[in-house]
C-alpha cells in the first residue's frame, strides 16, 4: 500500500485515500433501487447474436474468421458482440451517469469533502462500470455457451477481455464527460461510437474493406477489443493477441490518470 | 487548528479571499461574519480542503491541506451551503454511506446512524428518500451526516439557513454541547443572533477582506455604542430628518426604513429629538447588537 | 397551479400553436439530432448493406442484393426510432421538467391541441429524416424506384403508429425507467427481428407469427414492396389500415392520458 502511495505521489497522479471502494458500494446501494435497468442491459447483445448471427447467419452460412477457416456467422459475431456490449456498457456509465452526478446531483461534492480524492472518484466509477460490465458478460458468454458459438475454453478469458475492453473505454468516456457541457453533446458520443460498433470488423471480416482502409479500421480501439475477443472464443490464441491487450491496456491507463486529472480541475477549485 | 496567514483566493482576474490573516484555537467557536459575497464561503472551502488556495499558508490541524487533503478531511465534518445530500438514496443510508467514505466499519456507522438520525429528529423519515424532505429535514440531516466521523473541527457554512426558530434552538443547544465535548467549531452565518449566542471570537468580512476581529462584545464595544435609538417617520425617504438630528448622536446611520441614532443614553436622545419638534411614527431605545457594528462596518443593511 | 379545466370551445383548432412552439425549439437543437437522425441509418445501411451484404446469399431475399432488401427496412425502422425518441424524454420534459405543457394550457390551448401539435412535430421532424435518408440511398444506388416517394409517406405513417401510442404511454410515467424498458425490449427486440435485416420467415413459427403483429414489420413490408415495385392495391391498402389504427388507437389512449395527467 505504501509503494503504492509512493509511486502515486511521484506521479502527477491526483490525491486520493484508497477508498474508492466505498463508493462502489454508494453506487450499488443506489442501484438497488434502479435494478430494472441493471438487468435490462443483459439482453441486448443477446438480441443482436440471435438477429444477425442466427436469423441472418443463416442466410450467410460460414465465414473465413482468418486463415481460411470457415465457422459458421453466429460464432463469428459472437465475440463481437461481446466485446461491443463491453465497450457500449462502459461508455454508458462512463458518460450519461457520470454527467448526471457531475451536473445535476452533486454528488462528489459531498464526496470530496470526505478523505476520498479525485483518483478515488474515478477508480471507484470505473470500478463500478466494470463490476457492471462483468455482470452482463457473464451472462451473455453463458447464453452464447448454450447457443453452441463458443468453440473453446480460452473463452473464460473472454471475461477478462471484456473488462479490460471496459476499462479502456469507460476511462475515455469519464474524461471525455468533463468536458460535456449539456444533454446535446452526448449526440457526438454516439457518433463516435456507432460507427466503431458498425465498421470495426464486427460484423464481417477485414479483408471486407478495401487494402487502403483496413488501417483506419485497425487503429480504432473497438477492432483490438473484437479481434481480442475472437481469438479467445474460437480458441485461436496465439502471441499476437498481447498486442491488442497492450493497446487496450495502455489506452485504459492513460484514460484513468487523465479522467482523474480532469476531475481534479473541475472539482477542486 | 486553524493558522492562515495572508490567505488568498482568485477566480480568474476576481479575488474572493484577500490575504486573511486567521488563527482558531481548539475548543473555541468561530464565526465569519458579512454581506454576500463577502467571501466567507470561499475562505470555508478553502479550509475543507476542496479549494486551493491561490497564494498565502494554510495549516490545519497542523497539517498542509495541499499534501495532506485526505488526512485532514478525514478530521473534519463539513456542512456546506447547499446541501448535498445523495437523492438516489434514503435518509438513513445517506449517513452509512457518508460514514463508509471515512473508511469507518459497517457495524460503526450503522450504530452511529440511529444516533445521529434521533440527533436531527429524523427517525421516522429514515428509510423515505431525500428528495421530498422538507428543506428544514434536509438540513439537518445534512448536519448530522457532518458528523458522522466524530469530528475534531466542524465546518458550518449558514448551518441555520432555512431552518424554524424551534430547529434553530435545537440545533443550537446541540452545538453548544458539541462545543463543550471539546469540537472545535467554525460557522459562517447571517444571523447576529446566532454570532452571539454561539462565537467566542469571530471575524466581520467584506469584499473578501477581514474588517473586524474580536469577540461579540468588544466588537460591539469598539465599534458600536451603549445604545442605539431607532427612529421611523412617515417619509419615504428618511435622509432629510438625518440631518436635523446628526448632531444628537455619536452617528447617524440611514436605512431605507428608518434612523438609527447611535448613543450612549437612548432616552436621553430621544427627549433631545422630542425637544426639536419632530415627530417620529415610532421611536425605540434599545441596546447596541452585532448587527449595529454589523451596519457600521460593511454599511449594509443584513438582508438576503 | 397554472392547469385549467375551462371547456375550450374549439379543441383541436388551435394544435398549429403548439406545432409552431415546437419547431421554435427546434431550430435551437437541430444540428445533434443530425447525427440520431440521420448518420445513424446511414451508417447501418453502408455497414450492413455494402459490408455485411457481401457475405449474404442474396437468394431468399426477394431483392437484387442484400443493400437493396435493407434499405427500406432501414428507412422504415429510422421512423420507428425518430418517433419513439421524440416521444419519450421530450414528452416527459414538456409534462414535468421544463413544463412546456402547463404554460401552453395557461395560455388557453387545450389538450387536443397539445397533443395534435406535438404529434404533428413529430411526424415532421420523422419525414425530414425520411427524406434525408431516401435522397442518399437512392443516390448509393440502394434503392432505384422513384416509388420511393410513396414509401417516405410509407415511413412517416409507419412513425406515427410509434408516435401516438409512445404519448399515451409517457404521459403515464412518472420517471423514466420505463423508458429504459420501452427502449430495450420493445423497441430494439423490434429493430432486429421485424424483418429489416432479414426476412422474419427465418424465424420459428411462433416468433414469425409475433413479429407480423408488430406495426414495424408492417411498415418494413409497406416501403420494400414500394421501392420494390412488388406493392399490391389489396396488400399496400392492409398495411396502411393496420398502421392507421395504431394511429388512431393511439390518439386516443393520449388524449385520455394527458387529459388524466394535466386536468385534475
Ligand atoms: N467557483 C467560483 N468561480 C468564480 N467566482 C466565484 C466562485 N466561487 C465564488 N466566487 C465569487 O467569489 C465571491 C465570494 O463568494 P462566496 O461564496 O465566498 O461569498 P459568501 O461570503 O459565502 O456569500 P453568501 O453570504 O452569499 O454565501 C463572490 O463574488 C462569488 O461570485
Ligand atoms: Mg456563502
Amino acid at each position: 500500500m505504501s509503494a503504492v502511495n509512493a509511486i502515486a505521489r511521484a506521479l502527477p497522479i491526483p490525491a486520493g485515500a484508497g477508498l474508492a471502494r466505498t463508493l462502489v458500494e454508494r453506487n450499488a446501494r443506489a442501484f438497488r433501487h434502479g435494478w430494472v435497468t441493471l438487468v435490462s442491459g443483459v439482453f441486448e447483445p443477446v438480441f443482436y447474436l440471435f438477429s444477425l448471427g442466427v436469423g441472418l447467419g443463416a442466410l450467410i452460412g460460414d465465414v473465413d474468421a482468418g486463415g481460411g477457416r470457415m465457422i459458421e456467422y453466429a460464432a463469428y459475431v459472437a465475440p463481437a458482440m461481446m466485446a461491443a456490449a463491453a465497450m457500449n456498457g462502459a461508455v454508458f456509465d462512463s458518460t450519461f451517469n457520470l454527467f448526471f452526478k457531475l451536473k445535476y446531483a452533486k454528488l462528489y461534492d459531498s464526496v470530496l469533502a470526505t478523505p476520498l480524492g479525485p483518483r478515488d472518484v474515478a477508480v471507484g466509477e470505473i470500478s463500478w462500470a466494470l463490476l457492471r460490465g462483468l455482470l452482463y458478460s457473464t451472462t451473455f458468454l453463458v447464453v452464447a455457451a448454450a447457443a453452441g458459438v463458443v468453440h473453446s475454453w480460452w473463452a473464460l478469458l473472454a471475461l477478462p477481455a471484456a473488462s479490460l475492453i471496459g476499462l479502456a473505454f469507460a476511462a475515455i468516456g469519464m474524461s471525455v464527460t468533463t468536458y460535456l457541457r449539456s444533454w446535446q453533446d452526448f449526440d457526438y458520443i454516439q457518433l463516435a461510437l456507432l460507427p466503431m460498433f458498425l465498421f470495426s470488423a464486427t460484423f464481417y471480416p477485414l479483408s471486407t474493406y478495401d487494402e487502403s482502409v483496413r488501417w483506419v479500421v485497425q487503429v480504432t480501439p473497438l477492432y483490438h477489443g473484437v479481434a481480442m475477443m475472437r481469438d479467445l472464443m474460437l480458441g485461436d490464441v496465439a502471441w499476437g493477441i498481447l498486442a491488442h491487450v497492450a493497446y487496450l491496456v495502455v489506452m485504459g491507463l492513460a484514460g484513468l490518470l487523465f479522467a482523474a486529472r480532469r476531475i481534479e480541475r473541475l472539482l477542486l477549485r | 487548528m486553524i493558522s492562515a496567514h495572508r490567505l488568498t483566493k482568485r477566480f480568474g482576474e476576481f479575488t474572493a479571499v484577500d490575504a486573511i490573516d486567521v488563527e482558531v484555537r481548539r475548543g473555541e467557536a468561530f464565526g465569519f461574519l458579512g454581506p454576500n459575497g463577502a467571501g466567507k464561503s470561499s475562505t470555508m472551502r478553502m479550509i475543507g480542503c476542496v479549494s486551493p488556495p491561490t497564494d498565502g499558508s494554510l495549516r490545519i490541524l497542523g497539517l498542509d491541506p495541499a499534501t495532506d487533503g485526505p488526512a485532514i478531511r478525514a478530521r473534519l465534518g463539513v456542512v456546506p451551503q447547499r446541501d448535498t445530500l445523495d437523492e438516489e438514496l434514503t435518509v438513513r443510508e445517506n449517513i452509512l454511506v457518508y460514514g463508509r467514505y471515512f473508511g469507518l466499519s459497517r457495524a460503526h456507522v450503522r450504530a452511529k446512524a440511529d444516533e445521529l438520525l434521533e440527533f436531527a429528529q429524523l427517525t421516522e423519515r429514515a428509510n423515505s428518500v431525500v428528495e421530498p424532505l422538507s428543506g428544514g429535514m434536509k438540513r439537518r440531516l445534512t448536519i448530522a451526516r457532518s458528523l458522522v466521523n466524530d469530528p475534531e473541527l466542524l465546518l458550518l457554512d449558514e448551518p441555520t439557513t432555512g431552518l424554524d426558530p424551534q430547529a434553530r434552538h435545537v440545533l443550537w443547544d446541540r452545538l453548544f454541547r458539541l462545543k463543550r465535548s471539546g469540537v472545535t467549531l467554525v460557522l459562517t452565518t447571517h444571523y447576529m443572533d446566532e454570532a452571539e449566542q454561539l462565537c467566542d471570537r469571530l471575524v466581520v468580512m467584506d469584499g473578501g477582506r477581514i474588517v473586524a476581529e474580536g469577540s461579540p462584545r468588544e466588537l460591539i464595544a469598539l465599534h458600536s455604542t451603549r445604545e442605539v435609538l431607532e427612529l421611523r417617520f412617515a417619509a419615504d425617504d428618511h435622509a432629510p430628518y438625518a440631518a436635523k438630528v446628526t448632531d444628537l448622536a455619536e452617528r447617524v446611520e440611514v436605512l431605507p426604513d428608518r434612523l438609527l441614532l447611535y448613543t450612549d443614553d437612548g432616552d436621553a436622545t430621544a427627549a433631545a429629538v422630542q425637544r426639536r419638534g419632530l415627530q417620529p411614527l415610532s421611536v425605540l431605545a434599545r441596546r447596541s447588537t452585532l448587527e449595529d457594528v454589523f451596519l457600521h462596518l460593511t454599511g449594509r443593511t443584513l438582508v438576503d | 397551479m397554472t392547469t385549467t379545466t375551462r371547456a375550450q370551445p374549439a379543441e383541436g383548432r388551435m394544435a398549429g400553436r403548439a406545432f409552431a412552439y415546437w419547431i421554435t425549439n427546434y431550430r435551437r437543437v437541430w444540428r445533434g439530432t443530425i447525427i440520431s437522425g440521420f448518420l445513424g441509418p446511414l451508417f447501418f445501411l453502408v455497414a450492413m448493406g455494402f459490408g455485411l451484404g457481401t457475405l449474404v446469399d442474396d437468394g431468399g431475399l426477394g431483392a437484387p442484393g442484400y443493400v437493396e432488401f435493407i434499405a427500406p427496412g432501414i428507412l422504415a425502422a429510422q421512423a420507428m426510432q425518430t418517433a419513439v425518441g421524440e416521444s419519450t424524454f421530450p414528452v416527459m420534459g414538456a409534462l414535468k421538467w421544463q413544463r412546456q405543457y402547463h404554460a401552453m394550457l395557461a395560455a388557453p390551448l387545450g389538450i387536443a391541441d397539445l397533443v395534435l401539435g406535438h404529434v404533428a412535430f413529430v411526424a415532421m421532424r420523422v419525414a425530414i429524416t425520411s427524406v434525408a435518408f431516401a435522397v442518399v440511398a437512392v443516390a448509393l444506388g440502394a434503392i432505384t424506384s422513384w416509388w420511393v416517394a410513396a414509401a417516405v409517406f410509407a415511413a412517416v405513417l409507419t412513425g406515427l403508429a410509434f408516435t401516438t401510442p409512445v404519448f399515451a404511454f409517457a404521459a403515464r410515467q412518472d420517471n423514466d425507467s420505463g423508458f429504459n424498458v420501452l427502449f430495450r425490449f420493445i423497441v430494439m427486440p423490434m429493430f432486429l427481428f421485424s424483418g429489416t435485416f432479414f426476412p422474419v420467415e427465418q424465424l420459428p413459427a411462433v416468433l414469425e407469427a409475433i413479429a407480423k403483429v408488430t406495426p414495424l414489420w408492417h411498415g418494413v413490408e409497406l416501403c420494400r414492396s414500394l421501392v420494390m415495385e412488388t406493392a399490391t392495391a389489396a396488400g399496400s391498402l392492409g398495411h396502411v389500415a393496420y398502421l392507421a389504427v395504431w394511429v388512431v388507437g393511439g390518439l386516443w389512449l393520449a388524449f385520455a392520458s394527458f387529459r388524466k395527467r394535466l386536468v385534475t
